[in-house]
C-alpha cells in the first residue's frame, strides 16, 4: 500500500532513514488510522521533530491526507512542527503555581538559559515553554522536565537542574 | 503526592468489588450502581448508573462496546485523579472491569493526559499483575465468556481532550474536536460502538459500592450528591493537598481543614468554577448547591480577583480547540474585558455588553468548555460587584 516517495536527490539520504524509522514505529502499532497519535508521539520521542516529510509519510503509510497529519501535529501542545531541544521545560503558569511564585521561576529560568519561553538554546539543548495546569496544584510551583513533574521548585532549583543536565551533556 | 485525609477507597478490600459484581447478573450490577445515586465526579454529574445502562441497552451491531476512564484531569486546581492513579491504581482498573461486566464491553482504554506520562509504567506494571492474576484477560475470575482488557492511551497536552467526545476524537487519531450530540457516546461513541467515558474518580468508587452496597454510598453526602468525595485544595491555605469529605461539606469547613480561615474568596470548580465569597461560605459542596469535580483553589486577602480572571481567561483563550465561534472569539473578548478593568478603562456600559457576552457563550458555545469559561468571570461580578464597580472610571 505504501507510495514510492519522489524525493529530491539532497534530502533523499536523509529520507530514506527517516522513512525506515516511521516504518519501524508504524509496524509496532499497526498501520491504523486510529494509531495516530501514538505514532507521532513515538515519531517525536525518537527524532525530537516532526518534520513535513515525516508527516507526508506517517499520511502515507495510515492512508490520510497529509493535512490531516499536520492538523492533529499543530492541535497539541506537546506536538507541532517545531524542532525542540534535547530537554523541554515546560514550567506551569495557571493560577495556584503562579500564586506561589511562577514568575520568580520564569525569570531564573530564562536568565539561566539565555533564552525566552518559547525559544530553544543555540546548541538544542532545552526548550523552554509555558504549560497550562499540570496537576501540580498541591505542590506548587511546578513544571514538567522532559517526562517527570518538579514540585515546589525555586529559582535557585532550577539553576542547579539546569547545570546538572548541561554537565550530564557534556560528559554524557 | 499530598494526602491529607484517610481515605475511604484505601480501605476497600482488593477486588472483593469485582467478586461480589461477578456473582450477580450484569443487570443487577446495573441496578446496584443505579442505586447508589452515583454521579459522575468529573464535574459534570451525570448519573453512572444511567450512563451505564443506556450504554448496555444500545444496539452494538459487531458486539463491541468500550468502556473509557477519563485521566485526562486537566481543570486548574484539580490533582486528585493523580492521587488515585499513582496511589490506588488497581481500584480504577477494578472499577472499569466491573463497569465492563456491567455493559458487556470487551475493550477498555485509560486515556492519560501526557503531562502524567510519568504514571505509565506504574499503570502497565499493574495491569500485567492484573492480567497474570486472572482479573483481565480471558474468562475473568474463571467467569465462562468475561473478556475483557485494558490499554494505556496517552494525551498529548489538550485540555478540550477532558470533554468526552473530544477525547474519543482523539482516541481516533484525530484533532481533540468535541462532537456534535446526538448520538450520545453511549449509543455511538469509540469507532462508532456504544462507549462509558468515566472519570479516574467515579471508577475508583465503583468496587466500594459493590463490595459495601449501594445503601452504604447512598447513605452518605446527601440526597442528589451521594457518596464522599475527593477534592483538592490549593493556593493560600497552610495545607495544600487532596482530602476526601462527604458531599455536603461546607466552604467553610474545607478552609478549617485546609488553614485557610482568613481566605477572601474561593475559587469552586477551577477555571470553569465559580468565584465564592466570605458570605458564602456556610454554603455546601455538592452538585445542588455549588458543584465541582474536585477544584478548590483559596484566594487570601489581597489577592485581587481580576489577576485571578484573567489567569483564567487566558487559559481558556489557549486552550480552547477553535471550533466553535462563541468560544474561539468570546473568550479574547472577555479577557480584554477583565484587562481593560484592571486598567480602569471599562466603562459600565461596556461591562454590560461583557456580561451578555458570556451569557450567550453559555448558551451558544458547542461543548462544556465554552459553555463554562465565563463561569468565574459573570461569578465576579454578580457576587464581587464593589470590588468590580470600582475599577469603572465615573
Amino acid at each position: 500500500m505504501a507510495m514510492q516517495l519522489d524525493l529530491p536527490d539532497t534530502v533523499a539520504e536523509e529520507g530514506a532513514e527517516l522513512v525506515a524509522a516511521i516504518d519501524d514505529i508504524v509496524a509496532r502499532h499497526g498501520a491504523k488510522r486510529g494509531e495516530l497519535l501514538p505514532i507521532l508521539q513515538d515519531l517525536l520521542a525518537e527524532r525530537g521533530e516532526i518534520s513535513d516529510l515525516a508527516m507526508q509519510v506517517v499520511a502515507d503509510r495510515l492512508g490520510a491526507a497529509p493535512s490531516e497529519v499536520q492538523g492533529v501535529v499543530t492541535f497539541y501542545s506537546f506536538l507541532g512542527v517545531e524542532k525542540r531541544g534535547r530537554h523541554v521545560i515546560r514550567l506551569c503558569h495557571t493560577l495556584s503555581c503562579v500564586m506561589a511564585g511562577t514568575r520568580d521561576v520564569a525569570a531564573a529560568l530564562e536568565d539561566e538559559l539565555g533564552i525566552p519561553f518559547g525559544g530553544t538554546t543555540p546548541d538544542g539543548m532545552f526548550t523552554l515553554e509555558w504549560a497550562n495546569c499540570i496537576g501540580m496544584c498541591s505542590t506548587p510551583p511546578a513544571l514538567l522536565l522532559d517526562a517527570e513533574a518538579l514540585g515546589g521548585v525555586t529559582p535557585a532549583h532550577v539553576r542547579e537542574v539546569i547545570a546538572a543536565l548541561r554537565a550530564e551533556g557534556v560528559h554524557g | 503526592m499530598t494526602i491529607r485525609t484517610p481515605l475511604t477507597l484505601a480501605t476497600v478490600h482488593p477486588d472483593k468489588g469485582l467478586r461480589a459484581a461477578l456473582g450477580q447478573a450484569p443487570i443487577e450490577v446495573l441496578e446496584e450502581v443505579d442505586r447508589s445515586g452515583i454521579r459522575g465526579r468529573g464535574g459534570a454529574g451525570f448519573s453512572t448508573g444511567l450512563k451505564w445502562r443506556l450504554a448496555s441497552e444500545a444496539p452494538a451491531p459487531d458486539g463491541r462496546r468500550h468502556v473509557v476512564c477519563n485521566a485526562d484531569e486537566g481543570e486548574p486546581g484539580t490533582v486528585k485523579d493523580r492521587a488515585l492513579l499513582s496511589e490506588l491504581p488497581d481500584l480504577v482498573l477494578e472499577g472499569m472491569t466491573i463497569a465492563a461486566w456491567a455493559i458487556g464491553a470487551n475493550n477498555g482504554v485509560v486515556y492519560l493526559r501526557g503531562e502524567y506520562v510519568y504514571l505509565r509504567d506504574g499503570l502497565e506494571d499493574c495491569l500485567a499483575r492484573r492480567r497474570a492474576s486472572g482479573l483481565l484477560g480471558h474468562d475473568i475470575l474463571g467467569t465462562p465468556g468475561f473478556d475483557f482488557d485494558i490499554h494505556i492511551r496517552l494525551g498529548s497536552g489538550a485540555y478540550v481532550c477532558g470533554e468526552e467526545t473530544a477525547l474519543l476524537e482523539s482516541l481516533e487519531g484525530r484533532r481533540g474536536e468535541p462532537r456534535n450530540r446526538f448520538p450520545y457516546p453511549v449509543v455511538r461513541g469509540l469507532d462508532q460502538a456504544p462507549t462509558i467515558v468515566n472519570n479516574v474518580e467515579t471508577l475508583a468508587w465503583v468496587p466500594a459500592i459493590m463490595a459495601r452496597g449501594a445503601d452504604w454510598f447512598a447513605g452518605i453526602g446527601t440526597p442528589g450528591s451521594t457518596g464522599p468525595k475527593l477534592l483538592s485544595i490549593s493556593g493560600d491555605v497552610a495545607r495544600r493537598g487532596v482530602y476526601e469529605f462527604p458531599f455536603g461539606v461546607t466552604v467553610r469547613e474545607l478552609l478549617e481543614a485546609s488553614g485557610g480561615e482568613d481566605a477572601h474568596a474561593v475559587v469552586v470548580g477551577g477555571a470553569c468554577g465559580v468565584c465564592v465569597p466570605a458570605v458564602d461560605f456556610a454554603r455546601e459542596i455538592s452538585y445542588e448547591e455549588i458543584s465541582t469535580g474536585g477544584a478548590i483553589i483559596v484566594l487570601g486577602p489581597g489577592r485581587d480577583l481580576l489577576d485571578v480572571a484573567e489567569n483564567f481567561l487566558e487559559f481558556f483563550v489557549d486552550e480552547s480547540c477553535g471550533q466553535c465561534t462563541p468560544c474561539r472569539l468570546g473568550n479574547p473578548v472577555l479577557l480584554e474585558g477583565v484587562r481593560s478593568l484592571r486598567r480602569g478603562e471599562c466603562t459600565a456600559e461596556r461591562l454590560g455588553e461583557l456580561q451578555h457576552l458570556g451569557r450567550t457563550m453559555q448558551d451558544a458555545s458547542k461543548c462544556g468548555l465554552g459553555q463554562t469559561s465565563p463561569n468565574f468571570f459573570l461569578s465576579l461580578v454578580d457576587r464581587f460587584g464593589p470590588e468590580i464597580i470600582d475599577r469603572i472610571p465615573v
